[in-house]
């Protein structure tokens, strides 16, 4: 499961070592005797090529939930750098990643210069949408946050399941995600450098895993910045663990109050 | 007169230059297209929009180097859309290069493509026959070609102004205009910088002249109706 590299952000694996067995999201009917969740499918979720009389696709939507079941991963956009990361069902995100690898390749030997990360995004997401539009394909049961550099510096974008694509300055999936994206905020990303930015999100990955209630996690960052030489790489191990200490250091702080 | 050859195909003997000077490119040509030994056109204007940014100078076979250029301006247009922002000269020299590559048993034009973009500032591509691209500081092509190289070997320096390129564009080709007999017509040049585009028009007939170069004579009326030569004073 190497595909879960976090962004400047890192990724949380449960106790029981895979997202994966977390994140399948039960079949429609059983979700709908169930039923504590506001929507109820009845008929209308049992192909992606089916709208509600409200307007909505459940297939899509339950797609989503896959994702939302599964390990946090954060990404942040410091003033000098960034990464790509995946949450939800690991095989989907492989196949993404391995789309991706493939458009960027191809936009290289067409165009003669490197993929631009808007143009990667917006490709990787058409890819995404697209599986949102037959009855015989099922949609990603993952979100993708992409990070790259490029001749316009970094950028960050998310691609949720639906196939929507938005550039950010933050962003988070998977179970933490609304705190996560709370903690964030608080957070001066254009001042910030990719240095300081590796600490404040370990400190937030901490902080959210003492919400969630899991077992052990296992903290995994990569970055790209001028550090890195604007390559994508795993953050250099002594950074890690000063990062892990100050968040350890912050957590205690947090609890003695 | 058998040389004429009317149906011959329309090849544009040709000078093209493109030079880069600090803050842009400069690009110029010849204006001559011939069929065999006629002029099938002797204003024709050889130096080709892409882009806003991004301009081509065609040489070779005239039918080929405009279906290239215009297959290019089709597939830059769209890549103008997708990137949301002007393409890059870069780009714009890729795509000629893949279209002069891939069918290269079937065309037969070089071309010279220069062009301004944020990232990279003035550049210039030289795309010859095979389908190489070469990035240079300046590029010169077509038959009268020839007879540049070694004019620029000594006339060329780094970051000239605006103008100096531009004198040493329309000097350069009128140079060749001069020597080869597939060049001529007017000098056109293009130059392109951060603040746009600018075209120029240099007629022929107002071009410097070189050695033993005789001056244009538009009628030959007006040589008859001439005043002859004065008589010998002893």
């Amino acid at each position: 499961m190497e595909q879960n590299r976090g962004p400047i952000g890192q990724r949380q694996r449960c106790s029981s070592g895979l997202t994966t067995k977390k994140s399948s999201p039960p079949p429609p009917i059983l979700l709908r005797s169930n039923q504590k969740m506001s929507s109820i499918g009845t008929g209308y979720d049992l192909s992606v090529t089916t709208f509600s009389p409200d307007g909505r696709v459940f297939q899509i939507e339950y797609a989503a939930k896959a994702v939302d079941n599964s390990g946090t991963v954060v990404g942040i956009k410091c003033k000098d750098g960034i990464v790509m990361a995946v949450a939800g069902l690991a095989a989907d995100g492989r196949q993404i990643v391995a789309r991706a690898k493939s458009e960027a390749r191809s936009y290289e030997s067409v165009y003669g210069d490197a993929v631009p990360v808007k143009e990667l995004s917006e490709r990787v997401a058409s890819y995404v949408h697209l599986c949102t539009l037959y009855w015989w394909l099922r949609p990603f049961g993952c979100g993708v946050i992409l990070g790259g550099y490029d001749k316009d510096g970094p950028q960050l974008y998310m691609i949720e399941p639906s196939g929507i694509s938005y550039r950010y300055f933050g962003a988070a999936i998977g179970k933490g995600k609304q705190a996560a994206k709370t903690e964030i905020e608080k957070l001066k990303l254009s001042e910030m450098t990719c240095k300081e930015g590796v600490i404040e999100v370990a400190k937030i990955i901490y902080k959210l895993h003492d919400e969630a209630k899991d077992k052990a996690f296992e903290l995994e960052m990569s970055w790209i910045c001028e550090e890195s030489k604007r390559e994508h790489q795993k953050v250099p191990d002594d950074l890690l663990e000063e990062a892990k200490t100050a968040a350890k250091t912050a957590l205690e702080e947090m609890d003695a109050d | 007169m058998m040389d004429l050859n009317l149906d011959a195909p329309h090849s544009m003997g040709t000078t093209i230059i493109g030079v880069t000077y600090n803050g842009g490119v400069v690009l110029g040509a010849d204006s001559r297209t011939s069929t065999g030994m006629y002029v099938a056109n002797r204003a024709s204007d050889k130096t080709t929009q892409l882009t806003d940014n991004v301009y081509v100078c065609r040489s070779g076979s005239a039918a080929d180097s405009q279906v290239v250029s215009d297959y290019v301006r089709y597939f830059l247009h769209q890549h103008t859309i997708q990137l949301g922002q002007p393409a890059t000269v870069k780009v714009s020299a890729n795509l000629i290069r893949m279209l002069a590559y891939n069918n290269k048993n079937m065309l037969q034009t070089g071309l010279i493509v220069g062009g301004w973009d944020k990232y990279e500032g003035g550049k210039i591509y030289g795309i010859p026959l095979g389908g190489t691209v070469v990035e240079q500081p300046f590029a010169i092509g077509g038959s009268g070609s020839s007879y540049l190289y070694g004019f620029f070997d000594q006339a060329w320096k780094e970051n000239m102004t605006k103008e100096e390129a531009e004198q040493l564009v329309v000097k350069a080709v009128s140079l060749a205009i001069a020597r080869d007999g597939a060049s001529g017509g007017v000098v056109r040049t293009v130059i392109i910088n951060s603040e746009g585009v600018t075209r120029n028009f240099y007629p022929g007939d107002k071009l410097q002249l070189w050695h033993e170069e005789l001056e244009p004579q538009n009628s030959l009326l007006d040589i008859l109706n001439a005043a002859g030569p004065e008589p010998m004073a002893i």
